[in-house]
């Protein structure tokens, strides 16, 4: 019943090698590739995009609510603010970091690990870094539309409006691809899903308490200012202070290019850290 | 003037490759033929090296040295052009169990790059190779171990693979499933797809497999049509001698001092190679040799 027997000139080996018939077209950072794990990813929101937008529009309004109205009962103006204003601006930054990291380490841990999916699709014709890429965008696309909640939250409360929060999307986005990338990142340098609570406690928080969010580092010392202007967190809240209270050229380019800078940063380190782990 | 018999291509060409973790020589000087539009078994013991030979085809494992080709093109440099052109059934189900039959085929239609006509009739025809038609709406995740593995299969022929990876296609499966799934394997063999399929059942490799390459220790220790296989290495009959332990270890015994092989098989002491003797054997059951005796003999597993 073999096949050879029907076919004989099929059990003859070491013959040449065959070209390609369709000569696929492949090359490095694809749209085709990235289109193909972005599909993936949508599709596979569509099942569990409750919990997700949920806890990422739930923490940050719980934040700003519970600064703004809390600590707002006793500090009801800051830098010339409204505390309320102040924190509702502040915690976009917030948002954009738990729809962000959050979700890039477990959900990129959970796939490479225990769901194996990175291996069917590396099966496919595409690349750790299309990988990587695709994922980012799409967790920045989601960055970008959470981080607004409080933003919006806060005009129910009395923010202002501004035409400059048109913009808020985009640097939610810039921003959410730097923390995407960082997630990743640390899901690839990780061996176990337990170290996520140094990263979280030990960085994470860390740096959300003294990005400004819930008080400016301005009457902080020095050092600490300083410091400040390396936490990615911090240009985030500062450009979306001026988006809604008024811009503020250089200083505001600064905290583009800062953010742009982690992006690229974060980007190259996430795609050597998950391709150490996929490719062996 | 008669014209030369025309080669046959090679779907997958390793030579000499080699794979090391540290001091575990996991692929050690390997060499393996697929030639296009045949079913070549890579049959082997837990550990002799069968995954990652797999995974090396597909560039998830790089090989520290020797020649890998796939369809033509030369690993891992342009691995993502023969991706292109194969679909891969891997060992694990990685299945999207959230998503539907449907859906995970469709996330495949983009990922093999389908065009936007394609799509459609790529799915339904993936649906109906596996089987799943009435199943499409379903969540993977409520379907059974066999439907999953059928999609599996179905999932890696979406884009109308040349050649097609099968690792351990049919394990942990009942002997229904398995043999449903060997249908649908032998279909596809029948229609000119290249199939290289690695296994530790050696009814599937018989089965199934034009040619076999037996793997052990991350080398290819025999290669050829099954049934050349075993008449070549263990002769054309067993003897089946059956008994206490104490009589089976006189039976070894003497049949080491006659220069006849032989092998344990839990319950007894198979002869190999009995073919033409009869007075001066012991008494037992005579069979026909199996490529199980063959891959027995040949990997080390259970010989004494």
């Amino acid at each position: 019943m073999s096949d050879v027997a029907r076919r004989p000139e099929l059990a003859r080996s070491g013959g040449r090698i065959g070209s390609s018939r369709r000569g696929a077209r492949v090359g490095r950072l694809d749209w085709a590739a990235l289109q193909g794990v972005l599909i993936r990813e949508v599709v596979n929101f569509s099942s569990y995009w409750r919990g997700t937008s949920f806890s990422s529009t739930m923490e940050p309004t719980v934040y700003l609510l519970a600064f703004g109205f809390g600590f707002g009962s006793i500090v009801s103006q800051i830098g010339g603010y409204d505390y309320v204003d102040f924190v509702g601006t502040g915690t976009v930054a917030t948002a954009v970091l738990f729809s962000a990291a959050f979700p890039a380490m477990f959900g990129t841990f959970v796939k490479a690990t225990f769901q194996h999916t990175y291996d069917a699709i590396l099966s496919a014709p595409v690349d750790t870094e299309e990988i990587v890429t695709a994922e980012a965008l799409w967790i920045a696309t989601r960055a970008g539309t959470f981080g607004c909640v409080p933003l919006l939250v806060a005009i129910v409360f009395g923010l202002d409006p501004a035409f400059g929060m048109l913009l808020v999307p985009f640097i939610a986005f810039v921003s959410g691809f730097g923390w995407a990338c960082f997630g990743i990142m640390i899901s690839g340098l990780m061996k176990g899903i337990e170290n996520f609570s140094y990263v979280t406690s030990g960085v994470l928080t860390p740096l959300m308490l003294t990005a400004g969010t819930f008080f400016p580092l301005t009457n902080l010392p020095q050092g600490v200012q300083i410091l400040g202007n390396l936490n990615p967190l911090h240009h985030c809240v500062e450009l979306v202070r001026h988006a809604a209270f008024g811009w503020e050229l250089w200083p505001d380019l600064a905290h583009v290019g800062a953010l742009l800078a982690f992006g690229v940063v974060t980007w190259r380190i996430a795609v050597w850290a998950l391709t150490r782990k996929l490719i062996t | 003037m008669t014209s030369l018999p025309s080669m046959p291509e090679l779907a997958i060409r390793l030579r000499s490759v080699v794979k090391h973790y540290g001091r575990i020589h996991a692929v050690d000087g390997f060499d393996l033929d697929v030639a296009e539009g045949t079913c070549v078994g890579l049959l082997g013991p837990n550990g002799a090296g069968k995954s990652t030979t797999m995974k090396m085809l597909t560039a998830q494992v790089i090989a520290d040295s020797g020649e890998i080709e796939v369809l033509g093109h030369r690993l891992p440099g342009d691995s993502k052009a023969a991706r292109a052109e194969m679909g891969v059934c891997p060992q694990l189900d990685n299945l999207d169990t959230s998503l539907t039959v449907q859906q995970n085929l469709l996330v495949f239609t983009y990922l093999y790059r389908l065009g936007r006509a394609e799509r459609k009739p790529a799915i339904e025809r993936a649906l109906q190779v596996a089987n799943l038609v009435d199943r499409r709406d379903a969540k993977v995740e409520e379907i059974s171990g066999g439907m999953r593995r059928r999609l599996l299969i179905a999932r890696a022929l979406v884009h109308r693979p040349r050649l097609l990876l099968l690792d351990e296609p049919t394990v942990g499966l009942d002997p229904q499933v398995r043999q449903e799934l060997w249908a649908l394997i032998d279909a596809l063999r029948n229609d000119g797809t290249s199939i290289l399929m690695s296994t530790h059942y050696i009814e599937e490799a018989e089965r199934l497999a034009d040619t076999v390459t037996i793997m052990a220790r991350g080398r290819a220790v025999a290669t050829g049509k099954p049934a050349h296989l075993v008449t070549e290495h263990a002769g054309r009959e067993v003897l089946e001698v059956y008994g206490p332990p104490a009589r089976l270890a006189e039976v070894e015994a003497s049949a080491a001092a006659e220069g006849v092989r032989t092998r344990r098989t839990g319950t007894s002491v198979a002869m190999l190679g009995v073919e033409g003797r009869n007075g001066d054997l012991p008494q037992g059951e005579r069979r026909t040799t199996t490529l199980e005796d063959v891959f027995v003999l040949l990997t080390g597993e259970e010989v004494r």
